[in-house]
């Protein structure tokens, strides 16, 4: 699946993109973020505070215990502030 | 009568008179039209900005809007919409984003409006980075800005 990042959270990680293959023990987003912040550093850094990060699977809003089965796209991001 | 939507997104600024004037131009059956327009403040939390910059999600930016729009279409009796949001470097004093509704009365146009700005905070996928004096930092999300949004899911 491809996974997109934005504003602090691509900044941290340090790519705006990229395509992961997470084990099928990974079910949920919430599950998702913890199997990325072990991934590394950047990682750990981007996602230190599990429940500031929101998250949208093909461009829809989700909660974190949606699960991420058939997703194309999933993406991370810090609370909105646009307008 | 038909709906008018136009949502966009781009760098540039706007002209609001020519965005008004395209919802309401030949047409008998529009009674009033409300605009609204974020601009940048040269300051944030009291210290002197330079600029922001605006970062968004391509394609689930247009979506969102889109989905608050037809909400907005569904919940009042509009006659047509019109969002733009800029994105990239905006100065203090320059345009931010506009909202303008036009329907048959003003409180329907009005009350759309509103509830289209507060949407569009709380759920619109852009984030605000701020160019300040002692380098570039993430604005943070106000928890009023949920709130403003969640209001309008009672009645």
């Amino acid at each position: 699946m491809k996974l997109k990042y934005f504003a602090w959270v691509r900044e941290r990680i340090g790519k705006s993109e990229e395509t992961v293959e997470p084990p099928p023990s990974v079910r949920t987003i919430e599950e998702l973020i913890g199997w990325l912040a072990a991934r590394g550093e950047t990682y750990a850094h981007a996602f230190e505070t599990p429940r500031v990060i929101r998250a949208a699977i093909d461009h829809a809003h989700v909660k974190q215990d949606t699960a991420i089965a058939g997703a194309r796209e999933i993406a991370f991001f810090p609370p909105m502030t646009g307008g | 009568m038909t709906a008018n939507v136009t949502i966009r997104i781009q760098p540039s600024d706007f002209d609001i008179a020519r965005e008004i004037a395209a919802l309401t131009d030949g047409r008998s059956d529009i009674g009033a039209v409300v605009s609204f327009t974020g601009i940048c403040r040269g300051s944030e939390d009291g210290a002197a900005i330079a600029a922001l910059t605006l970062e968004h999600y391509p394609g689930m930016a247009e979506a969102e809007i889109t989905r608050h729009a037809e909400t907005a279409m569904s919940r009042w009796e509009l006659s047509g919409i019109r969002v733009i949001h800029r994105v990239g470097r905006i100065t203090p004093g320059e345009n931010i984003v506009l909202v303008v509704t036009a329907s048959k009365h003003r409180q329907a146009a009005f009350e759309a409006a509103e509830f289209l700005m507060d949407y569009l905070k709380a759920n619109a996928p852009f984030w605000k980075r701020v160019d300040g004096a002692d380098g570039k930092d993430w604005i943070e999300a106000r928890d009023h800005d949920e709130t403003a949004a969640a209001r309008w899911t009672k009645s």
